[in-house]
């Protein structure tokens, strides 16, 4: 969709102006149809007048991404994947960030695997503001016995709301599993050449969408996913297979490529779903533990910057996880936006009268990391926010956008001057260049602070508590 | 008790417990039963009829799948990434072993047939020890990091293709080392090992283009790369520099694309032939505005391809920044081992660097550098490794 212009979507719009979308016109709604800050059923004359039948019909083949939204689980936990417009992020942005599931089998004992699968439920780490946390929880059946595969999807159930993937190329083992856990929207994991006939009655029986599993074979693939329309199975996820780092690696890799590239920019409906890896097959080569789970970690890394919507990881380690969720973070990160706070004055602490006032800009990253050092430092202070447009502190002064009438503003809206007795502003080090403009500006005293936020505490110690304050 | 399946699947699902009042079991025996009770007419009810499917209809064949044909989405551009030769062997006029070229590509992508030449590693290599280095790259490199020649040779034997070798003490802020003291160490660097050379000023905008002059004269048709030229200094006494004495010259911006544009057509302007040009766009480390750079490659390699002749050049990248990352070094007890996990941010920063299109990636720690270049081996199908049955991922 990122290629149709706001007129050719205006072209399918009622174009009465009336606001009722929220928008000031039908040409303001056409726009914000194109960034997805809008939905077509928010145009309500559009979708209730019969009379737009023909043009709602055509505007939902234009708006509709060429990779089909897929939805995983229910409730608060569950994750919606691919919906997927551009190949490459600056052309508009990446909408759904790849879900990582971490696997649990059937061959476990019962208080492990709750264990395991509870563990998998809270793991949760934050940076920049934002909780990092895994998606979904993918149930081998390892021991090849249905009744063992059952306890342990009950076992999943019982112990966590997470979203589930029913891993099992057995559609009886598969349908015990369904029999459990249908009412939380499972994954079928998965349909292949030898039992698709199986499979697809089972996704259209339960409604639940299901993996089409083609290592290495795009026609083949294709096949599958023809033949699961066929049977009325809308909601498909792909897996072209995945190998460890041997010669197979770089191929596995194109062919997500082709996959999206045929989507995307060829129209293929067949190639139009999301994508899945499986990073834990790092784990087959016998590896020791610390080894597997890098080389996990390095083949989803890869895999998620080659547009796989969903991963499986075995290992939950954080030194493996953390760098894989940063880039995640990083590559979904709207380029339109950066990751911003709220310009304005935040208590750090149990700051009073006499306690430093600290400045930073709104970038999150810079926020945040400023933030955390100061907490670590156990400093009770002002933080006043600067609105920087979301630049860190060096581009925004290479920028020209932290300046001394800007800070001025900042102290003025913020009732800073209310909050404390004296008139003294901590500025970050880097900021050094604009202390005097500050000072004419405002009538603060500028203290420049060190360069990098981890030497606040000790600057505190030294320069403000030495000097008589606080 | 007589519960129904779905009752209990109802209440197990709602997450409630199965409330039986005036019995006594112990946790784990009730969960079991439950269980059991929820499976056995699952199970009762599944086997038999999928048995009973089977025997009747024993002769089915599954059906047909759909016929369709698929084609690889192989593109046509218009434009191609300039070819740069790094390092001359002793017929032509120098003396490395080996010489690399780097860019080149007609394609995007390796599938598309144009892709002459791998992307390749750079170790970085300093002309003084540096005591502030993380724990990881301290226990890597300490133990030569006295003598960049013995640094150097030390990291050809991990794996470089070629090496950098940085003059930051020349900086009048670091030691204020002098222009020929630091002539001296590039030629000591290739004399010590026959790879190809890249040689970084300190960044001091007064000093670097005297410096890069001294040193390109020293290293004459050796054709190593000037690191490098940027909007600050006065690039157009390394362009002379580089053009008098057969080397390459790295133009280097601070992710913006238009600044590249702008120098590298200013270096060209100032007679840097096409074939002597790579750009180097900066890279922010993973977590601290990685993004920006990958989308800043990615760009820049779809406009060469376009056509962008301002922009056709090989891409090399500073992934030693990835160290800047306080997740990389930093010893934090929730984040698990920094001995994995710094190693590892820097493999997946040039991982993603290099996937967005660079050519050169300037590393540091021996671990990722292998692990980087076992993923170069594999796309470009030059990697021997053990074959794995994918299918098997669910029996591990
Ligand atoms: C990512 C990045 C960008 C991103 C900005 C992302 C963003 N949202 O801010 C983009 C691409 C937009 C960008 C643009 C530019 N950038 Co830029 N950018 C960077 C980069 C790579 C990282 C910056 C970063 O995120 N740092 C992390 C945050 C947390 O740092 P921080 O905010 O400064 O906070 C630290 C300190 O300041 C301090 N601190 C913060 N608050 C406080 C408060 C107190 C009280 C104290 C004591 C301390 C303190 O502690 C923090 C932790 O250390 C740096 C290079 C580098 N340093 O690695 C270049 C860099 C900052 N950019 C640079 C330049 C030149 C620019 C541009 C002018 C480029 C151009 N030609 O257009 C523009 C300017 C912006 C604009 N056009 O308006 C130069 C600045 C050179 C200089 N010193 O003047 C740098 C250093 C690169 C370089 N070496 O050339 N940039
Ligand atoms: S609700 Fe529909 S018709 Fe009314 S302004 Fe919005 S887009 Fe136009």
């Amino acid at each position: 969709m990122a290629k149709v212009s706001p007129l050719e979507i205006y072209k399918y719009l009622p174009g009465l102006n009336c606001k009722e979308c929220g928008e000031d016109s039908c040409m303001a709604f056409a726009s914000a149809l194109i960034e997805r800050s809008k939905s077509y059923e928010d145009c309500s004359p559009l979708v209730k007048d019969e009379k737009y039948k023909k043009k709602l019909e055509k505007l939902i083949e234009l708006v509709t991404p060429p990779v089909k939204e897929v939805v995983i689980g229910t409730g608060e936990r569950a994750c919606t994947i691919g919906g997927e417009e551009v190949m490459y992020r600056h052309e508009l942005t990446f909408f759904n960030p790849t879900a990582l599931f971490i696997d649990v089998s059937d061959d476990l004992p019962a208080d492990e695997l709750a264990d395991r699968v509870a563990r998998i439920s809270r793991f949760a780490i934050e940076r920049v503001g934002q909780k990092l946390r895994l998606d979904g929880i993918a149930i081998r059946a390892k021991s090849g016995d249905a009744a063992k595969f059952g306890e342990a999807v009950v076992t999943a159930v019982e112990n966590s709301d997470m979203p589930l993937m029913l891993c099992s190329f057995d559609p009886e083992q598969l349908e015990v599993g369904l029999e459990i856990a249908i009412e939380r929207r499972p994954l079928i994991y998965a349909a292949t050449k030898e039992n698709v006939d199986a499979v697809a009655e089972l996704a259209a029986k339960y409604g639940a969408p299901v993996v089409a599993h083609s290592p290495g074979d795009i026609q083949g693939l294709f096949e599958l996913v023809a033949k699961l329309r066929s049977k009325g199975v809308e909601d498909i996820v792909l897996d072209i297979g995945t190998y460890p780092m041997d010669e197979k690696f770089g191929s596995s890799l194109e062919n997500m490529v082709m996959l999206r590239r045929l989507a995307i920019e060829k129209g293929e409906k067949l190639a139009g779903y999301p994508i899945m890896g499986v990073p834990l097959v790092a784990w087959l080569n016998g590896n020791d533990p610390a080894k597997a789970a890098m080389q996990e970690c390095i083949i989803a890394s890869a895999q998620l910057l080659r547009y796989a919507d969903l991963l499986v990881l075995h290992s939950m380690d954080m030194f493996s996880l953390l760098p894989l969720l940063t880039l995640r973070q990083n590559i979904y990160t709207d380029p339109r936006v950066p990751i911003q706070v709220d310009a304005k004055l935040y208590e750090i602490g149990k700051p009073d009268e006499n306690s430093p006032v600290l400045l930073t800009t709104n970038f999150a990253l810079t926020y945040y990391t400023v933030a955390s050092d100061i907490e670590a430092g156990k400093v009770d202070c002002y933080l006043l926010v600067v609105n920087t447009e979301g630049l860190a502190v060096e581009p925004a002064m290479a920028g020209a956008k932290l300046t001394g009438s800007l800070v001025k503003e900042a102290i003025e809206e913020s009732g800073v001057e209310s909050k404390v007795k004296h008139r003294k502003l901590i500025i970050p080090g880097m900021a050094a260049r604009i202390s005097g403009e500050i000072e004419d500006l405002t009538g603060w005293e500028v203290l420049v602070g060190p360069i990098d936020s981890s030497r606040i505490p000790a600057f505190i110690e030294q320069k403000w508590k030495s000097d008589g304050q606080g | 008790m007589k519960l129904n399946l779905e009752d209990i699947i109802k209440s197990l699902v709602d997450m409630e417990s199965i409330e039986l009042e005036n019995v006594e079991l112990d946790v784990e025996e009730l969960v079991i039963q439950a269980k059991q009770a929820m499976l056995m007419p699952i199970l009762q009810q599944l086997q038999p009829q999928a048995a009973a499917t089977l025997e009747a209809k024993p002769e089915q064949k599954l059906e047909a799948l759909p016929e369709i044909t698929f084609e690889k989405p192989i593109k046509e551009y218009r434009g191609q990434v300039e070819e740069i030769t790094l390092g001359a062997t002793r017929s032509e006029g120098g003396s490395r072993g080996k010489v690399l070229k780097i860019g080149g590509q007609r394609t995007l992508y390796h599938f598309e047939g144009g892709w002459i030449n791998k992307p390749v590693v750079s170790f970085d290599v300093f002309d003084i020890p540096q005591p502030q280095f993380p724990k990881a790259l301290r226990e890597a490199w300490s133990e030569v990091w006295d003598s960049p020649a013995e640094w150097a040779r030390e990291a050809v034997k991990r794996g470089a293709d070629l090496v950098t070798i940085h003059l930051v003490s020349t900086d009048p802020k670091v030691k204020d080392t002098p222009i020929n003291e630091a002539a001296k160490t590039v030629e000591e660097v290739l004399q010590a090992v026959d790879v190809p050379i890249v040689i970084g000023g300190s960044g001091n905008p007064e000093k670097d283009p005297a410096l890069f002059e001294k040193v390109a004269a020293v290293a004459e048709n050796e054709r190593c790369l000037l690191a490098s030229a940027n909007l600050d200094l006065d690039h157009k006494r390394i362009v002379d520099a580089a053009v008098k004495y057969n080397h390459n010259v790295l133009s280097w911006v601070s992710l913006d694309i238009n600044d590249q544009k702008t120098l590298n057509k200013l270096l060209l302007e100032e007679g840097l032939p096409r074939e002597k040009l790579v750009q180097d766009p900066t890279t922010a480390a993973l977590g601290y505005g990685l993004e920006y750079t990958y989308t800043m490659i990615e760009r820049i390699k779809l406009n060469a391809l376009k056509g962008e002749k301002e922009l056709a050049f090989p891409v090399s990248c500073g992934v030693t920044n990835a160290w800047a990352a306080r997740e990389a070094w930093m010893n934090v007890a929730e984040w698990g081992p920094r001995e994995y996990r710094g190693p590892l941010w820097e493999t997946v920063n040039a991982l993603a660097v290099m996937l967005a299109g660079a050519d050169i990636m300037m590393m540091l720690h021996p671990g990722a550098v292998q692990a980087i270049k076992t993923i170069i081996d594999s796309i470009f199908g030059d990697y021997q490794g053990v074959e794995i049955k994918y299918e098997d991922w669910l029996k591990v």
